[in-house]
Order: C-alpha cells, then sequence, then structure tokens
C-alpha cells in the first residue's frame, strides 16, 4: 500500500529560482532566504521518498485563459521546465508516475472531484523552484513528481473548504494503491503578498504567522477563510494559500513539526515555508 | 442574481473576476503571444504594428505602448500575462510592479526590505475612512 508520510510546504518565487541558477545566494540580500533552508536540504537528503505530488499552480506558463482548469493532475512520464519568458531553468526534466497520476485521478473523480487529466505541458516555476530549495543542484531529480495544479489566478479559485476536502480525498486515494510507496505531498505558493496596481508589496506577517500555526495544530479552521479575506489580509496572490490546504489534509491530522520558516521579503513577497510529518512516522 | 463582490472595497487593488477576465481576454492571450521569442523580436521591432494585428481596445493599446502597467490591469490585464511584458523589455519583476505604485524601484525595494507594506490602513476603503 502506498501512503503518504510527510508535507513540504513552501513559497515559489521565480526570483528565489533565479538567484539558484546564477549562484547568488550567498549574497546579503539572498542569503537569510537560503539559509531558512539548509535544515530542509539536510531533512530531504535523508527522507526521499518514492514520489511527490507537488500542489503548484501554473502561472501562465502552460495554460492561458483559452482553457482553465480549476483542478488539473500531470498524468505524462516526463515534464520539462517552462520558459517563462527568460529561457527554460537550467535543470533536469521532472519524472512523473503515470500509474499513481491515473489511480489518483480515477480516484477522486469517482469520489466526486472533477479533476481535469493533463497530459503533455511544462511546469514553471511554480513548481521547480520548491525542488530547488529542496533538493539543490542535482543532474537528475532523485525521486519523481506529480504536477497537481490549482487555478489560483482566474478568480474564483476553489474555495480553502473545497481544497481541504479534495486533500482528504487525496490521501484515500493514495492508501488505494496497491505498490507499496513512500509519498510526499507539497503545499506551494503563498505567503502573503501582492504583485499588483497601487497596493503592491503588501505584506501581513501577523495573518501569514498565525496561518502556519493553525495550519500544524487547527488546519480544519483555516477552511473558514473566505476568499476576500484571503484577498484582503494576504495580498491578491496570497489567495495562492488555499493551496497548502489540500497538502496539509492529505498528512491527515496528527503531524510532528519538523521545521518552520518565515522571511520577509523575498523579492515581493513573504516567503512562508513547513516541514511537517505524519505522527508516528 | 447578480453574485456580489465583497472584494471591490479593498483600495489599491483589482480582482481578476469574470467582468475582468472577460475585458481582458485579448490583452491577455497578446501578452501570451509574447512567450514566443520570434514574437518578441517582432514586437520590439515595430510595437505599434504588432499590437495592431491584435483585437485590442485602445486603451489596452495605450497601455502596452506606455508600458503604463496599472493601465493595463485596469483594462483586464492579469499580472501572470502582464509579466510577459516585463520580461520582453528585459524589466525585473520587481521593478515593474515598484512602476505600479507610484513609488521609485529604490523606494518600493526600501518598503519591502523594511517589512513590505503595512496591512493597517490598507484592508478596506471604510477603514481609510476611519484613520482620517
Ligand atoms: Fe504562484
Amino acid at each position: 500500500m502506498a501512503r503518504i508520510t510527510s508535507a513540504v510546504f513552501s513559497s515559489h518565487i521565480p526570483a528565489v529560482g533565479a538567484a539558484i541558477d546564477f549562484g547568488t545566494t550567498g549574497n546579503e540580500y539572498w542569503s537569510p532566504v537560503f539559509e531558512g533552508f539548509e535544515y530542509s536540504k539536510k531533512w530531504q537528503a535523508d527522507n526521499v521518498p518514492d514520489v511527490i505530488i507537488l500542489v503548484y499552480n501554473d502561472h501562465a506558463s502552460a495554460f492561458d485563459l483559452r482553457v482553465v482548469p480549476t483542478f488539473g493532475i500531470g498524468c505524462s512520464e516526463e515534464f520539462e521546465s517552462a520558459d517563462e519568458g527568460w529561457g527554460p531553468r537550467p535543470i533536469p526534466p521532472v519524472q512523473g508516475h503515470p500509474d499513481l497520476a491515473w489511480h489518483i485521478a480515477q480516484s477522486v473523480i469517482l469520489d466526486s472531484f472533477d479533476m481535469t487529466i493533463c497530459n503533455d505541458f511544462k511546469v514553471d516555476h511554480g513548481l521547480t523552484v520548491p525542488l530547488s530549495l529542496m533538493f539543490g543542484q542535482p543532474e537528475a531529480w532523485p525521486c519523481r513528481v506529480i504536477p497537481f495544479m490549482v487555478n489560483v489566478i482566474q478568480y474564483p479559485p476553489p474555495t480553502g473548504r473545497r481544497c481541504f476536502e479534495l486533500g482528504k480525498a487525496l490521501r484515500k486515494a493514495v492508501e488505494l494503491f496497491d505498490e507499496d510507496l513512500n509519498v510526499h505531498i507539497w503545499g506551494t505558493g503563498g505567503m502573503s503578498h501582492q504583485l499588483q496596481y497601487k497596493r503592491a508589496g503588501l505584506i501581513n506577517r501577523e495573518w501569514d504567522l498565525n496561518f502556519m500555526n493553525t495550519l500544524i495544530n487547527d488546519p480544519e479552521e483555516l477552511t473558514k477563510i473566505t476568499h476576500p479575506e484571503y484577498i484582503r489580509e494576504a495580498g491578491s496572490e496570497g489567495i495562492e494559500l488555499v493551496m497548502w490546504l489540500i497538502a496539509r489534509a492529505a498528512l491527515g491530522s496528527q503531524v510532528d513539526e519538523k521545521h518552520r520558516f518565515y522571511h520577509v521579503p523575498a523579492s515581493n513577497t513573504a516567503l512562508g515555508h513547513l516541514i511537517l510529518e505524519k505522527a508516528g512516522s | 442574481m447578480a453574485l456580489e463582490k465583497p472584494y471591490q472595497d479593498i483600495p489599491g487593488t483589482i480582482v481578476f473576476d469574470a467582468d475582468m477576465s472577460r475585458k481582458g481576454y485579448h490583452l491577455n492571450q497578446f501578452f501570451m503571444s509574447l512567450m514566443k521569442a520570434e514574437n518578441r523580436e517582432r514586437f520590439l521591432a515595430d510595437e505599434k504594428a504588432y499590437v495592431d494585428e491584435w483585437p485590442l481596445t485602445d486603451l489596452q493599446k495605450k497601455g502596452v505602448l506606455e508600458q503604463d502597467y496599472n493601465l493595463c490591469i485596469e483594462q483586464g490585464g492579469n499580472i501572470y500575462f502582464l509579466a510577459k511584458l516585463f520580461y520582453t523589455h528585459e524589466q525585473p519583476f520587481e521593478r515593474a510592479v515598484s512602476t505600479m505604485t507610484g513609488m521609485t524601484p529604490q523606494e518600493y525595494r526600501a518598503m519591502m526590505l523594511s517589512g513590505g507594506r503595512p496591512i493597517e490602513g490598507n484592508r478596506s476603503a471604510s477603514e481609510n475612512k476611519g484613520n482620517q
């Protein structure tokens, strides 16, 4: 039986990927960010899963306004790094896990979550920057990755409640898979940030820290946050945080906190990061 | 009955909702075309001619040609699509964002380094009135 044993949460910021790719992680601006991931890289090296289900959003890279899937799952063998306008990131291609991905798609659809099945697309910074933060710059990624996309760009994104319930369905689906696989789930995006219009640059530290705390201890409480509240308190792009609820619910209620990190600023954004293990695993 | 828009009182914020998406459909698809290197070259060679190939309104064209990013957002542009225009002009994201705030890039960076734009006074139009 496959099982989800750990969850990693992290902002996914293009400039962080650029700092890694261009070797500027040690400078005055970036070193506090990367110091926050020192423990994480060690933890990750000691805890390499078979598969990561990586919840993220595409940022007008693979998908444009012609088709806007609310939830999508990547079912192909391989996903290349997207060219987001400055050339593709110099990273290895991501190997998918079609057997598990198709199994999850079927299982959650029959559980009433209408996923969009996606093949043949490229993955952008939303997926690749967290991979680089956790694994560094390997020749090949050490495990398989299933891209799990959520629309958070076209309003309205799915509700926090819906995301939380989908996370539970994901856990069930993984546990129904016959092969003995160690699976991690990652929730990415956030934390507070606004990239557009006159209020750009908004950061809400207190709200973010409370979100992290509650995510660990009483995650269902977070499903009460409405979309206007996300936008008001965490900025128009902070609404990405609904994606964290999928990963948190997929891990199950009892967890051990391994690591917590928060830093402002990373470009325009508050960077938040957590590592949680399923209790007793 | 129409859906309410309880986010409209948030100051300095335009939510990319259904109305904005419909208004900005062609504008955003135009931005998307700049993902291709050959289109970026054609655009930079003659911006006006390239823009005229798209069914955009005069205000949308003005926003693009004058790099008035707030105007682009007001006319239905979405930030992640608009970002393709930043990259076409080889403008770093943070710097491009700063132009939407009425600050210089230096002032904007200083604000971010000191913890970002504070939430106090920036939640809603009515909160702002209360502060005056
Ligand atoms: Fe994102």
